[in-house]
């Protein structure tokens, strides 16, 4: 029996066995020395186990009771989470070793993050989910803080962790509540005590503490204000893993809770989450006009972000599941890109994150400009970029399920939000003369990383490498 | 073959306007000419060789859209064939004309390449009138008709430093919208009733469509009659007809070889081509046709009374032009279509020449076009003093009375002039007669005031006037003889007996026994029977052949069968213009030639014995005289009635409407609200964790008293 259900689990276990592994082998050898090689097999462990868990045989499997499920919604996360997370340690690998930040410590806490997030998507239970995120978040805490010598890393760090302590007392209040109010912490029985018209007070408030937590993970209004402070505190790379695999990890999260444990009570959470989903589109759009630094930027850019994938979960239907899951795959390789592009810029060796910095990039580099310019245009949404399909996939959701107000508030952020990322264009190709230029030095993996992205919102409106037909699959399993 | 008439001129625009560059001026302008008198040769030959029957020649497939598929394809039948040499030998002539004209043109600085740009938008406006002519189907047709006007557009509007020819080319561009605005709707309503656009369809439709009514605006109307007006509407405006006709004066602005090409020769007689190429639809729309009458007949009168005051040559023309329109508009009217056909064919000879004449005397004359500082130019300019008068000859219709010989316009006008007796319409017969008058008088005095009389004007001008070089004479002596010959040669073809006319159109003919034995009072009712019944029955046309009881005295007349659509044109059972023309009085034949010598001798007598005697009558008749001048103020009218109210109306849309309400409300929200949301959030980042903290708390707080007081608990 307990083979059966390791069997299920064998992915993670791996991960998780690789990772401690790593870490004994590396502290008794040259440590940080081990750093590059750590980087590459944690990049090349990620990308067999995304391989293992794409072809593995569809269909759902459920272990330790119900605690943990494996289908075909928890496979689509994972591949997304393990390919993000892998591309993002590589594209680190340059950029942190030449600022001494390339410790061995950091792919194994990238890689134990992963295997958090991982849980979280196929949590079956409210122990599981709490287990899950916590190995995510912890790992998360300590990476953000990774430039120990930095007050402003270690304040990020900081921040996330008080501030993530806060929202895991807020969940686990409200799991406790829920499992007051039904006797249960499998998602299953909640599912069948928690029917519309029945569900009491006393879970009411367990499903709202519950959704603010898992507001927090995916910083949605109002509980995003650590977002910007630590996109920006903590190192470049580590500020592109957190706008990438995490938020499809507690987006995939949210999902399953919602549908899992809450699918028979779709309207008593619709409304919370188009609140949510509307404020955080706003915000995100108003906010990062007034913002010059681009970490900064690209945080309220992925509150935004959030805000339209929401749109998806609060429609509460399969198919706004499977735009969901569109969006975020979208969105994660438009934000692999741009980061990949904001690793490269720099002056005199310093990075720099001053968007006055990029004024008439074009003409230097014409090439990397055009990749922006691709990326800015699909990130505003522009037709024919990809972006513009994601948001219309959501919209599209939306309607059918009746939320006109909100696909109609969700376009008009998005032409307020079109703003930030056209001026990012506009500097590149009609700002005046910048005195202190940039250089953009490339290793090949951020070339390949910037190239592959913009190509990719173009090349993605002819072929889809099989993304639609997964998250179609995806939702099918997760709404029913 | 005819592929490449069609596509000789388009090749030729796009090499010679992009490709001369590579291959210098000269090669290109060359190129673009070889390539017209390519497809002018290819045309005359189609033309001689045609045997009459309708070919159509598939191109490609065009659109393909619901229930409307249409191919590309040449439609070619007689109409086609005419309008093919007409357009290609006149363009041909012209682009070899420019080589003289348009050197050294003064509107230029030195260094300045402009002439292949020219001959790029000449062969261009050649290759959209082809189109035009060639269609097999309204949208193809609207097509090339968009096309000419864009063409015209560039042309009239080619020195693009003067502010007038600016403002020239954009009236021509407005006035021809009003125009296309009825076409369209002809079109729609025609692909609304008969769920097609092609031409073998509708006329095929068309009987029926003079049974079905049509709502259209605020009541029912025959629809026949309704598309018949739509359509004219279109033809009004790109013929330049009455009330639609402002443009074409101020189109003079454009150099004058394209005066010649554009603006006398072919697109505005695009709308005539358009009535003649839809005469089963106009067969059954009587109404229709009796506007088209009344409004051909009132422009040719007005505009040859507008003609008789102008003093710039090119105006006395435009105007000229305007109103030998009329009259071509009159004969399709009285449903006498290939008399239309015929003087739209003569006029674009002897109107292009004069045209081209005229740019010979201004070209001589250094760019001066009043011919009030012109006379006595005869001795220095003796060629171009020969094709102006050969011009005029035909234009004013010279030959001898009742015989078929005669200058072309001759011929061709006075058919005009029976066709609108015998069609019953005496308002267009006695102002057509008028105005023969006054086109006879304001064309000698066209031709008195510039090489008669005394020199006027600039002497240096006048010492240094020269004959223009061979290039520009070779093109005045074909058109000569074109003038000179072509009412002679296709007299029979175009206004002949029935036999005749039906042979050269492909129109079925029947044998039919006319009654009486003036054809002008009316066959009897027996006849009309047995010419319908020949009519409608086609096949079987012997039927209608064999002569009835009691017609052993009458002679016989043919007439024409044969189903809508089956010719290049269609005559009715009941249209028997063409017989009753031929025998009308010998006083209504005679009636324009009268005209015209008496407008002979009244300009002779003005311009010639009396000089003096013009501004005598000037200041006496003065409010007749400034009414004339100022072309009966239909400028200033629609300047008061549609303009002023449209930039009033236009200015208050814009900084009212647009830039006050719209832009005000986006600037507004983007400039004033935005930021200010921008700096709120700023601030609510303090950076401090309580703040965070205290939001987060904040917000589940009011989550939580949302849902329970507002939310679905129970």
């Amino acid at each position: 029996m307990i083979q059966a259900d390791l069997y299920i689990i064998l992915p993670e276990i791996v991960l998780a066995l690789y990772a401690m592994a790593a870490l004994l082998g590396a502290v008794y050898t040259t440590k940080d020395g081990m750093g590059p090689v750590l980087v590459w097999t944690t990049a090349a462990l990620m990308a067999v186990l995304a391989i293992w868990i794409a072809t593995q045989d569809s269909g759902t499997r459920v272990a330790f009771g119900g605690m943990f499920v494996d289908d075909a919604f928890a496979r689509f996360a994972k591949v997304a989470i393990l390919l993000s997370a892998g591309a993002v340690l590589l594209m680190s690998q340059d950029y942190m070793a030449r600022r001494g930040l390339l410790r061995f410590e950091y792919p194994l806490l990238v890689a134990l993050a992963a295997v958090g997030m991982m849980m979280m998507v196929s949590a079956g239970d409210l122990m599981s989910l709490y287990m899950g995120l916590e190995l995510q978040s912890l790992a998360l805490y300590v990476v953000a803080s990774l430039r120990r010598d930095s007050a402003k890393s270690t304040e990020a760090g900081l921040k996330y962790f008080v501030l993530g302590a806060l929202s895991s007392g807020l969940l686990l209040y409200g799991a406790s509540l829920v499992y007051g109010y039904t006797g249960t912490t499998l998602f299953s029985g909640i599912l069948v005590s928690a029917h519309h018209g029945e569900v009491s007070l006393g879970l009411l408030f367990g499903l709202i503490f519950l959704i603010s937590g898992l507001a927090f993970k995916v910083s949605a209004v109002p509980f995003h204000m650590w977002t910007p402070d630590v996109y920006e505190g903590s190192p470049t790379p580590i500020t592109a893993f957190f706008a990438t695999a995490p938020k499809v990890a507690a987006m995939g999260l949210f999902a399953r809770l919602m549908f899992d444990a809450f699918g028979n009570a779709v309207s008593d959470w619709q409304q919370v989450l188009v609140v949510l989903s509307v404020l955080s589109m706003f915000l995100g759009a108003v906010a990062a006009i007034g913002q010059r630094n681009i970490k900064r930027l690209m945080a309220f850019s992925s509150i935004a972000h959030m805000g339209y994938a929401l749109i998806g979960l609060a429609a509460g239907t399969q198919a706004g599941v499977q735009a969901m899951l569109i969006y975020l795959a979208i969105y994660v390789t438009m934000n692999v890109g741009t980061f990949a592009f904001i690793l490269m810029m720099e002056r005199d060796g310093q990075p720099v994150v001053d968007i006055d910095a990029l004024r008439q990039y074009s003409r230097r580099d014409p090439g990397k400009a055009l990749a922006v310019l691709i990326l800015m245009f699909s990130l505003a949404g522009v037709p024919p970029m990809l972006g513009f399909f994601a948001k219309l996939g959501v919209w599209q959701a939306g309607i059918d399920a009746g939320l006109m107000g909100l696909v109609v508030a969700s376009a008009i952020a998005s032409v307020i939000g079109a703003f930030y990322y056209l001026r990012i264009v506009f500097y590149m190709y009609f700002g005046a003369e910048n005195e202190e230029p940039i250089e953009t030095r490339s290793s090949p993996v951020l070339w390949a990383a910037l190239m592959g992205s913009a190509a990719m919102m173009l090349v993605g409106l002819f072929y889809q490498f099989g993304v639609e037909g997964a998250a179609a699959a995806a939702a099918a399993t997760l709404v029913n | 073959m005819e592929t490449t008439i069609l596509f000789a001129p388009l090749v030729g625009a796009i090499l010679c306007g992009f490709g001369w560059k590579f291959i210098g001026e000269k090669a290109a302008m060359w190129t673009a000419t070889g390539l017209l008198f390519l497809a002018c040769a290819l045309s005359w030959i189609v033309f001689l060789g045609f045997d009459g029957h309708t070919q159509q020649i598939e191109i490609l497939r065009w659109i393909e859209s619901g229930s409307l598929s249409t191919s590309w394809s040449i439609r070619l039948d007689r109409l086609t064939a005419i309008m093919l040499i007409v357009v290609t030998t006149v363009s041909a002539l012209v682009h070899l004309y420019s080589f003289g004209y348009m050197d050294h043109d003064p509107q230029w600085r030195t260094g300045e390449s402009y002439k292949p740009r020219f001959f790029a938008y000449l062969s261009f406006f050649t290759f959209a009138m082809l189109m035009l002519v060639t269609a097999d189907n309204l949208v193809q047709m609207f097509f090339g008709w968009e096309g000419v006007g864009v063409a015209s557009y560039l042309l009239i509007g080619f020195y693009y430093r003067k502010p007038s020819a600016n403002a020239a080319a954009m009236k021509a561009f407005i006035v021809n919208r009003v125009g296309d605005f009825g076409f369209a709707l002809g079109i729609f309503a025609l692909f609304f009733l008969v769920d097609s656009i092609n031409f073998s369809d509708i006329f095929a439709a068309v009987p029926t469509l003079a049974e079905t009514q049509l709502t259209f605006l605020w009541r029912e109307w025959n629809a026949a009659e309704v598309i018949g007006v739509l359509l004219f509407i279109g033809a009004m405006g790109k013929s330049a007809q009455l009330i639609l006709h402002t443009w074409l004066p101020d189109a003079m602005e454009g150099p004058t070889p394209v005066s010649a090409l554009i603006h006398a020769a072919t697109m505005v007689t695009a709308g005539v081509f358009l009535v003649c190429r839809m005469s089963p639809l106009y067969e059954f729309a009587p109404g229709a046709a009796g506007f088209i009458t009344v409004l051909g007949a009132s422009t040719a009168f007005f505009a040859a009374t507008v003609g008789l005051v102008q003093t710039d040559i090119k105006r006395v023309i435009a105007y000229s032009t305007c109103s030998q329109l009329g009259y071509m508009f009159v004969a399709a009217g009285v449903g006498m279509y290939s008399a239309a056909m015929f003087h739209l064919f003569t006029h674009a000879f002897f109107k292009a020449l004069l045209f081209l004449g005229a740019g010979s005397v201004i070209h001589a004359m250094h760019h001066e076009q009043d011919m009030m500082n012109y006379g006595a130019l005869r001795k220095k300019i003796p060629y171009t003093f020969w094709a102006m008068m050969i011009g005029t000859l035909a234009i004013t219709g010279v030959g001898i009375p009742l015989t078929t010989i005669g200058f072309a316009g001759f011929l061709s006008k006075d058919a005009i002039i029976e066709s609108a007796y015998a069609g019953g319409s005496a308002y267009g017969f006695w102002l057509l007669v008028i105005a023969a008058f006054m086109t006879s008088f304001y064309s000698w005095r066209l031709m008195f005031l510039t090489f008669y009389g005394e020199a006027r004007g600039d002497k240096h001008t006048h010492d240094h006037a020269h004959e223009s070089p061979k290039v520009m004479l070779v093109p005045l002596g074909v058109l000569s003889l074109g003038a000179v010959f072509a009412g002679m040669i296709w007299y029979g073809n175009f206004f002949g007996h029935a036999d005749q006319v039906g042979k050269f159109y492909g129109i079925p003919v029947a044998e039919a026994a006319a009654g009486g034995q003036n054809a002008a009072h009316g066959a009897t009712d027996t006849d009309t029977v047995t010419t319908s019944e020949a009519g409608h029955g086609s096949t079987d046309t012997g039927h209608g052949a064999e002569p009835t009881d009691g017609k052993a005295e009458g002679e016989h007349h043919a007439g024409f069968a044969g189903a809508p659509g089956e010719g290049a044109l269609y005559f009715g059972p009941d249209n028997h213009v063409l017989d009753d023309a031929h025998a009308a009085p010998k006083w209504v034949k005679v009636s324009p030639f009268i005209a015209m010598v008496l407008g002979l001798a009244l300009a002779y007598l003005f311009y010639i014995v009396n000089p003096e005697l013009p501004k005598r009558l000037a200041a006496n008749q003065r409010p007749l005289y400034l009414f004339f001048k100022n072309k009966w103020y239909f400028d200033e009218i629609y300047d008061a009635i549609f303009v002023r109210p449209a930039l009033a109306l236009g200015r208050f849309l814009w900084k009212r409407g647009d830039g006050g309400t719209i832009d005000g409300f986006l600037n507004g929200v983007a400039m004033g609200v935005v930021p200010y949301f921008t700096r709120l959030a700023g601030k609510a980042q303090s950076g401090y964790i309580f703040t965070y903290a205290f939001w987060m708390v904040l917000g589940i707080a009011a989550l939580v008293t949302w849902m329970s007081i507002g939310g679905g608990a129970h």
